[in-house]
């Protein structure tokens, strides 16, 4: 039987990691993800999860050990956040384009400066173009089930990709709610053992990471641009096959109250758990909204996007990261750009806030709505709309 | 997936590269000719050199080679000149002569 626990949002993530019993774990502690790794330094040191733990000086490190270890047909875990997850941002790229299926949770954090330790999605943005998979988790049962659908889906013979799950710093990481844990059977049954066809063997010597020409290059970026998009079948079908088992289904965008409302809000993260109640609260008043969570950032759900905006006339997404001199956050430019190619009759405003854990509340969510349909009816004069922003 | 090895390597579609950055075979850097990358290369005085090694020692592509009298000659298929084994010859025994002068 699965058992109801309370964990805090870091705990979820280290559970997931050791019932997905993984091999190597190589990490460098920042706040706000150090629960996550000293959680699991202490399932090591107890003798709960038989895995090598590699403490290394420096998340360059950190992630290079890992790209070794995934190489080497381990399964590879770690976390970071903000700072330290700018300082392994080189070998991210080279994980992925290396296809090895290393996953990792980013405890979402601001970037300095102004030096700080609270939550926003400033250090997730960075790491859009990196070639990994990358999901967004609103609550602590999403953490666990994400991270451990992570390593089905992204060892996956026809993904073999990295995924990062991003959970909000403190919001998430430091909060306890109760989760549901699932027996280690049934996670053996979910979670078939990890093999990557061109392991590291000295037997049988290739060569990995070689030097291309600008005769090849474009032809292996574009390989590794269907491969990253075609995952989200593979994503798909095991997020169903998860539900089938342990009775929670997922989708890339998840519609609360959504179905045939005229006005959605689209949240990413833990702050779409308080547009909730401000959804309620506008319903219960007769007004027609919905929101829209977006759990698949990358590869970006653009088909999922346009059918849960059939019925919409106006849309207002709500950014907790800036893009400093551009059109607005990037998960704003991003629907704005799809809704470029596909819903030009949709009305539209983007709205950025809730930056270093600057979190809205229930009220404040309600005028985010407000003040986005608005901007949908009339137009703003400025590029980039801030909300809860003094001045 | 891995890139075959054929004619297809200088020129493969992007289906033939779905693990583009990995190469079924070890050590074929030894295969990609850098030697035209050079504007000067060495040449070695015998009567200077005390066939103490340091220029083989030192070449950063492997590319000095040990012959069976125990001299230096570089193999110039790969060496890029860049003029290290020169500067770190104690016997100033190695000189670098533009190419084509």
């Amino acid at each position: 039987m699965s058992k109801r626990v309370p964990l805090e949002g870091s705990f979820a993530a280290a559970e997931a990691a050791r019932m997905a019993d993984v091999d190597v774990i190589a990490a460098y502690p920042i706040t706000p993800q150090s629960h996550i790794i000293e959680r699991l330094a202490d399932f090591v040191a107890n003798g709960e999860l038989n895995a090598a733990y590699i403490p290394v000086e420096s998340e360059h490190s950190a992630m290079s050990a890992c790209w070794g270890a995934s190489g080497a047909g381990a399964r590879t875990f770690t976390a970071t956040a903000s700072q330290g997850f700018f300082l392994m941002h080189e070998v991210l790229y080279f994980v992925a384009g290396m296809r090895l299926p290393v996953v990792m949770t980013v405890a979402n954090r601001a970037v300095g400066p102004p030096t700080n330790i609270w939550g926003d999605h400033s250090d997730a943005m960075s790491a859009r173009d990196t070639g990994w998979i990358q999901i967004f988790a609103a609550n602590n049962q999403e953490i666990f089930d994400f991270v451990l659908s992570c390593f089905r889906f992204c060892e996956d013979p026809r993904v073999l990709l990295p995924a990062m799950v991003h959970l909000d710093g403190f919001t998430l990481s430091h909060v306890v709610e109760p989760v549901i844990l699932p027996e280690q059977e049934e996670v053996n049954r979910f979670l078939p053992k990890y093999q990557h066809p061109y392991v590291y063997d000295t037997d049988k010597p290739m060569s990995y990471g070689i030097v291309m020409s600008p005769d090849t290059y474009a032809e292996v970026k574009k390989a590794q641009d269907i491969t990253l998009r075609e995952s989200k079948e593979v994503i798909l079908q095991a997020w169903k096959e998860f539900g089938d088992i342990f009775g929670r289904y997922y989708s890339p965008i998840e519609g609360y109250r959504s179905q045939g409302a005229k006005t959605l809000l689209m949240s990413t993260g833990a702050l779409s758990e308080t547009a909730k109640v401000a959804i309620d609260r506008k319903r219960d008043r007769g007004e027609d909204v919905g929101l829209l969570t977006l759990h698949l950032w990358r590869p970006f759900p653009f088909q999922e996007l346009y059918e849960a905006l059939k019925d919409a006339e106006t849309l207002i997404v709500f950014d907790r990261s800036i893009s400093l001199g551009g059109p607005g956050g990037p998960i704003i430019s991003e629907v704005k750009s799809a809704l470029f190619d596909r819903r030009r009759d949709i009305k539209f405003a983007g709205l950025v806030g809730a930056l270093c854990g600057r979190n809205p509340s229930v009220e404040q969510f309600e005028e985010i709505i407000d003040r986005g349909r608005e901007i949908a009816e009339k137009g703003s004069s400025e590029v980039l709309e801030t909300i809860g922003i003094r001045g | 997936m891995v890139q075959k090895e054929s004619e297809s390597i200088l020129r493969p579609n992007w289906q033939d590269v779905r693990f583009g950055n990995i190469f079924p075979k070890a050590g074929t850097a030894t295969r990609y000719k850098t030697g035209d990358w050079r504007s000067e290369r060495p040449i070695v005085d015998r009567e200077k050199c005390n066939k103490c090694g340091l220029c083989w020692l030192y070449c950063p592509d492997g590319a000095m080679e040990i012959l069976e009298d125990g001299y230096y000659e570089p193999d110039l298929y790969h060496c890029k000149g860049c003029g290290i084994c020169a500067n770190i010859c104690a016997k100033k025994a190695i000189t670098m002569r533009e190419e084509g002068a």
